[in-house]
């Protein structure tokens, strides 16, 4: 049986999913080396007024 | 039920666990929200367990201390990667929202080919405009600037987050203005749209659907058609609430992997699910590969 891949993605772009999926993991590291997560904590846990319509 | 709907359900009951939020009118604030959703869950929800990754963009961005944000966009990215717009589909609690809409009872309107097809660009305009340019340029005098989406669009804000803190909280009802006026006009406008139009939203607006969208054709989660099988017969694009020609490109960025053409598919052409290979994977028919 042959096997091609009907979306046209190719054998290298095969590749290119696990490349992102490391990739990722690598931001997300840096982001939390960068104390990010700090940023994103202190916004989601007071009411966010632009977010609700008030401004 | 179907295996969609009590997924769906699940992760919006999952995403927007604080009823004591719904009770007091306050919003949760523990550790989880350290860790953003999948989908598009607006963070100021009396419920919502997590952050929104649209709403913790463009606030990181918008501080004085980041430009961009590797957390967040490694954050989105491994969901995509993973997923794709399998996350739209299944995941989503303003999808769920828009796909309860659409049973209302009344005359459905596809919409035009063309149309669709310079509308579907719009949410890439809006990710790359309201999420990430205007946070990241235009700024205040002390360099911090609001989230765009989230304050003129995001319909999610106006009615997990707006409509119910408003109802709770005296204090809040007395600070409304026009602004809250014309989200309530954005929201009302996709909730008529939605009863009409399979997920208008998803498919023209979302910033966070456009960005899964990149990842459709690469992402683990997969739909692959078996050519030996698939006799062209055109019973998936008639289905297919999206107009994808899904035995042509079943991986289509617009896809949001609800798997109806998989149900509906006379010869079981149409297959899902994660693929781990990096080589090409899809059966291809004898004829194709001149055999």
């Amino acid at each position: 049986m042959k096997f091609v891949d009907t979306s046209k993605v190719s054998k290298s772009q095969g590749f290119i999913k696990y490349g992102v999926l490391i990739m990722s993991v690598f931001f997300i590291s840096v982001g939390i080396y960068r104390n990010e997560v700090k940023i994103v904590l202190q916004k989601a846990i007071n009411i966010c007024l632009e977010c609700i319509g008030i401004g | 039920m179907d295996k969609r709907r009590i997924t769906q359900i699940i992760a919006a009951i999952t995403t927007n666990a604080n009823i004591n939020g719904f009770l007091k009118g306050t919003i949760y604030k523990g550790n989880t929200k350290k860790i953003c959703v999948p989908g598009l869950n607006c963070y100021s929800c009396p419920g919502a367990m997590g952050s929104c990754p649209i709403g913790s963009l463009q606030a990181a961005i918008g501080t004085v201390k980041y430009d961009f944000s590797f957390y967040i966009v490694g954050l989105m990215s491994l969901f995509g990667v993973i997923f794709g717009r399998f996350i739209c589909g299944w995941l989503c609690p303003f999808g769920l929202i828009q796909d309860l809409l659409h049973k209302i009872h009344s005359k459905k309107i596809k919409v035009n080919e063309k149309v669709n097809n310079v509308l579907k660009y719009l949410k890439y305009v809006i990710l790359a405009l309201f999420v990430i340019l205007l946070p990241m340029f235009l700024v205040n005098e002390f360099g911090i600037s609001p989230p765009y989406f989230c304050e003129y669009i995001c319909p999610a804000g106006t009615l997990e987050g707006g409509i119910p803190l408003v109802l709770m909280n005296a204090s809040l009802r007395g600070s409304l203005g026009y602004l809250f006026g014309w989200k309530i006009i954005v929201l009302s406008s996709i909730v008529v749209a939605s009863i009409f139009i399979y997920r208008p939203f998803c498919r023209y607006l979302c910033p966070l659907g456009a960005f899964y969208a990149l990842f459709n054709k690469m992402s683990f989660y997969k739909y692959e058609v078996d050519k030996n099988k698939c006799t062209n017969c055109g019973a998936c694009v008639h289905k297919c609430k999206i107009n994808i020609e899904v035995y042509k490109n079943p991986n289509s960025a617009e896809c949001i992997r609800c798997g109806e053409c998989v149900k509906i598919c006379p010869a079981k052409a149409i297959k899902k699910g994660f693929n781990f290979r990096t080589s090409c994977s899809a059966r291809h028919s004898k004829k194709d590969v001149g055999a």
